[in-house]
């Protein structure tokens, strides 16, 4: 297989001046990741600040009303709210072995950027943080946690001013400071080596998902389920269960507002093959292989392409992708939230409404764990908004 | 350099077929000139008025006219160039569009053409069917910034056997090992990115151009195009090797976009 490749997915596609600092960053990942100094100051991060292990919840009330028995792995109760420092954690300290003292970040829903900002300002590092002029409104909350951990927070006015166009920005920033900065990139996407390396830094989440079920039950689950936004969460909870011929593998894409047609953040579903922000992969475009806007009630998801691991994974059957409305995603929120006493993000939302409603498709009595990527105290002022038009707040 | 010098070396190899690219900038130089490189993003500022402008690059004496087609994310590019990649857009312009108003004026420009874009709108109108009708169109060249040697090899061959050029670009923080790597496969000419960034107008150019302009010289046999930043002659002053070709984009469209002429964007070089 050709480097950097997932079948036919993934690959190099940048400017020749990207080249030098992804080799940095490929023997970065060869000679330090590995060394037993950074293994342990990672893990020391990961447990002490971020608050590592994170607990496997079982859901009695929904468990009883699905007939299987629904856990969730609980990245919502890490600092800063996601499974995002897993990874920002994990670059900002191997950046910081390379020498490089800053770090430069695209952000959608904030998560990504308050992480990255979390992480710079632990390693006394700079932070530049781009993020689409449209987000910067939208998730406002996230803007102040990232200034007041010091970030510089850009405005992106270009294009579509959401995710794809900070992602634009973001890499052209890099282009000319990369003898100092680190791109801090936030999902298992991009050019190789960053699908790889997200994917690894990620996949502590499945590892301990794996212990934690062994222990519990005994077995292995049946189905683990997660959103897939550019697949970072995803990636990280089934990767380890790939070789698992037992453990039926479920991502769920965005689908929008549901209707024919709509604007949507579901490429594996609805769109083709493609190359954007350097990988090949499946992406929403039109005809002429122009980017579409994407939507979703969930900023976190609101991208037109996805990781190349998970567009392999779909294209070779070994998981299946689904598709969650943005309705159905607000359901879900409601549900965990009243029956479960769990606030989650509206991103997780996705992958928990694609269990609410495809109960035909899950293992009858068997053990199904849903990633519970994030938690719901950023979306409040979406959630009010559609629940007060529906007239179910007062 | 004349491929009779090699002789000696190549007695057993057939003679591969001279670039267009190649054999025009060298024509310039030997007039004591280097090329000169326009680019234009195609249906820019408005479709009828590229059209315009392209026959006044053609008649004020452009070498080799690079057509940009428009991409929604144009990554190496600053604003001046994705402003006008997004207006051309949405005066509906495609790469079929951009083909098909090629194909019905070929044999109209004297100058050579290069089309420069990104790579998956060149992907979803389907390789093959890209060389053929860019042979029927008259292009010469394609520039495919987000291409690297790493990822080229099927574009470049497709090409290749119509007799297209897949350009080589380089940069400050290329190395000549790196360079090398794509002497070994470049064809035409070889564009030289001035800066470690994106396309954009500049006052200066950045010091470190003629050590890469140094290193590329002795890495490849073919003629040097220096982009990126380039608005007027006096930024070339002094440098030790002048380039053996200048591209201006952003400052081109920026002049065309102010409501003048690309022809008299040109008259400065001359
Ligand atoms: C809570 C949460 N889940 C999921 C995502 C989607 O990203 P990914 O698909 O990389 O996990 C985000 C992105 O912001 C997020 O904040």
């Amino acid at each position: 297989m050709k480097k950097g490749y997932f079948g036919e997915f993934g690959g190099q596609f940048v400017p020749e001046l990207l080249m030098p600092p992804l080799r940095e960053l490929e023997a970065a990942m060869r000679d330090i990741l590995p060394s037993d100094k950074f293994r342990a100051e990672l893990d020391d991060l990961l447990r002490n600040f971020a608050g590592r292990e994170t607990p496997l919840t079982a859901c009695p009330t929904l468990s009883a009303e699905l007939g299987v028995h629904l856990w969730l792995k609980r990245e919502d109760l890490l600092h800063t709210g996601a499974h995002k420092v897993n990874n920002t954690l994990g670059q900002a300290l191997l950046a910081k072995y390379m020498g490089k003292t800053a770090l430069v970040a695209e952000t959608g829903a904030g998560q990504h950027g308050v992480a990255t900002a979390a992480a710079a300002a632990r390693l006394g590092m700079e932070c530049v943080i781009y993020m689409g002029a449209t987000d910067v409104v939208r998730q406002a909350p996230n803007v102040m946690r990232m200034k007041l951990l010091g970030a510089k927070v850009v405005p992106v006015q270009s294009g579509t001013k959401t995710l794809k166009d900070a992602i634009n920005e973001a890499l052209r920033y890099w282009i000319a400071q990369q003898d100092s900065t680190h791109y801090c990139f936030g999902t298992a996407a991009g050019p190789h080596p960053f699908p790889t390396l997200v994917r690894d830094l990620q996949c502590v989440i499945g590892r301990e998902t794996r212990a934690q079920m062994l222990e519990r039950t005994g077995r292995l689950p049946d189905m683990v389920v997660a959103c897939v936004g550019g697949g970072s969460n995803a990636i990280g909870m089934f990767h380890p269960f790939v070789d698992d011929a037992s453990v039926r593998i479920v991502g769920v894409e965005a689908a929008g507002t549901g209707e024919p047609g709509c604007y949507n953040s579901a490429p594996i579903n609805l769109g083709r093959p493609g190359v954007l922000h350097g990988q090949m992969t499946m992406l929403l475009q039109d005809a002429d292989g122009q980017i579409e806007p994407s939507h979703s009630v969930s900023a976190g998801l609101d991208y037109p392409g996805v990781g190349p691991e998970h567009a392999h994974l779909g294209a070779i059957g070994r998981a299946v992708y689904g598709m969650a409305t943005d309705s159905q995603a607000l359901e879900a929120f409601q549900a965990l939230t009243r029956r479960e006493g769990i606030i989650p993000a509206l991103e997780s939302s996705h992958a928990l409404a694609w269990v609410l409603n495809n109960r035909g498709k899950l293992p009858a009595g068997g053990h199904v764990v849903v990633n519970l990527s994030g938690r719901g105290d950023k979306d409040m002022e979406i959630v009010r908004e559609v629940l007060f038009r529906e007239g179910e707040l007062a | 350099m004349s491929a009779a010098i090699h002789t000696d070396m190549n007695d057993m190899l057939p003679e591969a077929p001279v670039s267009r690219l190649e054999a025009r900038v060298t024509a310039a130089n030997a007039a004591g000139r280097p090329a000169l490189v326009p680019f234009l993003t195609a249906g820019f500022p408005t479709l009828d008025r590229f059209w315009e402008e392209m026959d006044g690059l053609d008649r004020g004496g452009a070498d080799v006219i690079e057509i940009g087609v428009p991409f929604s994310d144009p990554v190496a590019d600053g604003p001046v160039v994705e402003a006008a990649s997004l207006r051309a857009l949405e005066n509906g312009v495609t790469l079929r569009w951009i083909l098909d108003g090629l194909k019905a004026r070929a044999g109209r420009y004297d100058a050579e053409l290069v089309l420069m874009g990104y790579y998956n709108p060149f992907l979803q109108y389907g390789l093959e069917n890209l060389a053929a009708d860019a042979a029927a169109a008259g292009v010469a060249g394609f520039i495919v910034p987000d291409l690297p040697l790493e990822e080229d090899a099927e574009m470049r061959a497709l090409l290749a056997a119509r007799g297209i050029d897949l350009i080589a670009l380089v940069g400050p923080n290329t190395s000549e090992e790196r360079m090398a790597e794509y002497a070994a496969v470049a064809s035409g000419y070889v564009y030289v990115v001035s800066v470690l960034g994106i396309t954009g107008v500049r006052e200066g150019l950045p010091p470190e151009v003629p050590q890469t302009l140094a290193r590329a010289r002795k890495a490849f046999r073919l003629p040097l195009a220096l982009g990126f930043g380039i608005k007027e002659p006096k930024q070339l002053e002094g440098f030790p090797d002048r380039p053996d070709a200048v591209v201006f984009g952003s400052a081109l469209l920026r002049h065309i976009d102010a409501g003048n002429s690309a022809e008299s964007f040109l008259a400065a070089w001359k």
